[in-house]
């Protein structure tokens, strides 16, 4: 972050710039993206752990076209902890209760293999406001 | 050659008792017995929440969402959709605008949830200033600072009918206009992130998850007010959510968007983070800003009020970390939008922490109106091991009881002021046939005592009265007379506190008289239940 105090143009320019980015990460050859869970809840329920194999494993098969990054709590923290892997082509995935051994099986089915890991796909809690612009609770429906 | 296709087939316990697990069979057995193996994979996935509907079924990535799904059904699901690539239409979800097919994203809603407040949480990197630019972050504070007067800000917050999230449901655009209407040189904005509650984890989840929010509305109600400080005083024991705020600080004044000139607007604003030492007492405004200021945390008689005379005697607008987070939002959309949401008197959504007895803890976020029921079980997908409900305690300690004959109340500030409970900053407690009420009542005077200041006689002495006579109707050696008094010295206490924490420090164990007594009965030895009656 080499950002140098900003004005209003700059501030536009970047928030269209990094546009939906967060969601689509095509820059710098990384097209897979997982986000790790990291709050207060998902550590204690093992994240950094879950994290340190995901990194490792990673490592182990040289994919260097993943991009991990981390987020706060989902509101799944019955299953915690909890990663959203994103494949192109695939459907984004969020996956719970994810230990070290299920973190290496979403490696190397999921992001290698190029199919689902059973018994861990959960649902992201709610629409994304963003994306809802029409969502029927705002449309007095 | 990967999959081009997933049925995903829900397992959550509600549907598994619907026959979904025959139905997980049958639809593998079809998969294989059209030569499908190599093209689908079949999945169990965890509850989607919207069990009354199951089970269903999801066929991805052409994102078919089939509700009400039996094991007879899956023939033709297999035969239609997953070979010939033609939906099967009867089962696909429906509701007035709504055709479950392409779209699930915008169905989502099935799942009776709509984030406003934690729009961000589980999107972002909470450490990087850009994905928090790229969602929106910081549009409205351009807004603000560049189109709009601070009149103009809070005529928007009337219109959306916001009000107070940190438990006592003030108008949020009152407080405001109190401070901006105040004269004063100096004028201070603080973010009341003294999360105390036992259960309860709203504020930390949103600190940790989206600090730049918190930022940005400070940032406005100061432009609004004219103030050109900030503190944000959160416990220390949330480390995690201190880090994440100040890196947040840090990364927002070095690209502008706080310190001097802010954007080349000619606003300049500040904030710093101030440590509590966990006193439950200190989310008690008066109390909280003398923390700020040194001294020790005791609540002061109100009024004045902060927003007139506040920290340092100057007026301060004092917010809760939800309500701070819904208001971007709320400048971005417009008051009116947010007003569409909740009831007539309780716009917007409400952040809750379902915990205890249920199966799918976690941070929720639902419009104001919801039945107690859908949050119970359609989200928390029910009481684990199919116990029989009992009770929710809302509001934390300062809350109540809310009983099975009340789960159909439409949740708001007024409803659940009415039940003797209270919206509190939000936390659900679930219980169980298991649970005694009377252990509930005494758990929570227990930390009620604890945290009393000592300040005022019917906080100090009351709440200790109230616990001794909990423990001993416990113990078995109660009177009926221990129960009358109970509620006496519970009213007393509501009526001559001095602060929130002792008027609302008796409402476990009144909510729970008012609808248990039975067990307090039964807790009472009968020689002694018969003399009385």
């Amino acid at each position: 972050m080499a950002q140098k105090k900003m004005t209003l143009e700059e501030l536009r320019k970047l928030r269209e710039e990094k546009r939906h980015s967060v969601q689509v990460r095509d820059t710098e050859g990384k097209t897979i993206q997982v986000t790790v869970g990291m709050g207060t809840s998902g550590i204690a329920a093992g994240a950094k752990e879950t994290l340190q194999t995901l990194v490792a494993e990673l490592a182990k098969h040289e994919l260097t076209n993943v991009r991990v990054r981390q987020s706060g709590g989902l509101g799944l923290e019955h299953a915690e902890p909890t990663i959203e892997v994103r494949v192109p082509k695939m459907p984004a995935v969020i996956y719970g209760r994810v230990t070290p051994d299920v973190v290496r099986r979403i490696v190397n089915h999921h992001i290698i293999g190029r199919e689902l890991v059973d018994e861990h796909i959960y649902d992201r809690p709610a629409a994304d406001i963003l994306d809802a612009g029409d969502h029927p609770i705002v449309n007095g429906e | 050659m990967p999959y081009a296709s997933f049925c995903l087939v829900c397992r959550g316990t509600a549907c598994e008792s619907s026959k979904a697990d025959t139905l997980y069979d049958e639809i593998k057995q079809h998969v294989a017995a059209n030569g499908l193996n190599d093209q689908v994979q079949v999945l169990r996935t965890g509850c989607f929440g919207f069990c009354e509907q199951g089970p269903i079924v999801k066929v991805l990535p052409d994102e078919a969402f089939y509700v009400q799904v039996v094991p007879e059904d899956a023939e033709e699901l297999v035969h239609e959709h997953l070979l010939k690539g033609r939906p099967v239409e009867r089962l696909i979800y429906r509701e007035p605008g709504v055709h479950a097919l392409g779209n699930i994203d915008q169905i989502s809603f099935y799942q009776k949830q709509f984030r406003v407040a934690l729009r961000n949480c589980g999107f972002i990197d909470p450490e990087n200033i850009e994905e928090y630019i790229a969602r929106e972050g910081y549009v409205a504070l351009e807004r603000v600072l560049f189109e709009m007067s601070a009149d103009d800000v809070i005529k928007e917050l009337e219109i959306s009918g916001l009000r107070g999230r940190g438990g006592g449901g003030f108008p949020t655009w009152k407080k405001w206009k109190f401070t901006k209407d105040a004269q004063s040189d100096q004028k201070y904005i603080v973010l009341n992130a003294d999360e105390g509650d036992p259960g309860a984890y709203m504020d930390r989840s949103m600190l940790e998850g989206d600090p730049h929010s918190m930022i940005e509305s400070m940032a406005i109600a100061g432009y609004t007010v004219g103030a050109d400080t900030g503190y944000v005083y959160v416990r220390a024991e949330y480390p995690l959510a201190i880090k994440r705020l100040r890196t947040a600080i840090a990364q927002a004044e070095e690209y502008g968007l706080l310190g001097d000139n802010i954007l080349g607007s000619g606003f300049s604003f500040r904030i710093e983070i101030r440590l509590g030492a966990g006193a439950f007492v200190c989310g008690e405004e008066t109390a909280l800003l003398l923390s700020i200021q040194g001294e020790r945390g005791m609540p002061v008689q109100r009024p004045p009020y902060p927003a007139v005379k506040g920290l340092w005697g100057k007026p301060t607008v004092i917010n809760n970390v939800e309500t701070m987070a819904n208001i971007p939002v709320i400048i971005m959309r417009g008051g009116a939008w947010f007003a569409k949401i909740g009831t007539e008197t309780s716009k917007g959504t409400k952040v809750f922490a379902l915990t205890g007895n249920v199966r799918n803890s976690g941070l929720i976020e639902v419009p104001m109106g919801i039945k107690l029921r859908e949050i119970v079980y359609n989200i928390g997908g029910g009481i684990p091991g199919d116990k029989k409900f009992k009770a929710v305690q809302s509001g934390g300690p300062s809350g109540g009881m809310i009983s099975y004959e009340n789960l159909d109340t439409e949740i708001d500030y007024e409803t659940l002021t009415a039940l003797g409970s209270m919206m509190g900053s939000g936390g659900l407690i679930v219980m169980d046939e298991d649970n005694s009420m009377v252990d509930v009542a005494r758990f929570y005077l227990d930390f009620t005592v604890d945290e009393s200041c000592g300040k005022c006689v019917p906080c100090r002495v009351g709440g200790r009265q109230i616990l001794h006579l909990l423990e001993k109707i416990s113990k078995g050696e109660g009177t009926m007379e221990d129960i009358q008094r109970i509620e006496e010295i519970g009213k007393t206490m509501k009526e001559t506190s001095l602060c929130g924490l002792g008027k609302t420090a008796p409402n476990p164990a009144l909510s729970a008289l008012r609808y248990f007594r039975d067990e307090f009965h039964e807790k009472i030895p009968a020689e002694v239940r018969e003399d009385a009656v």
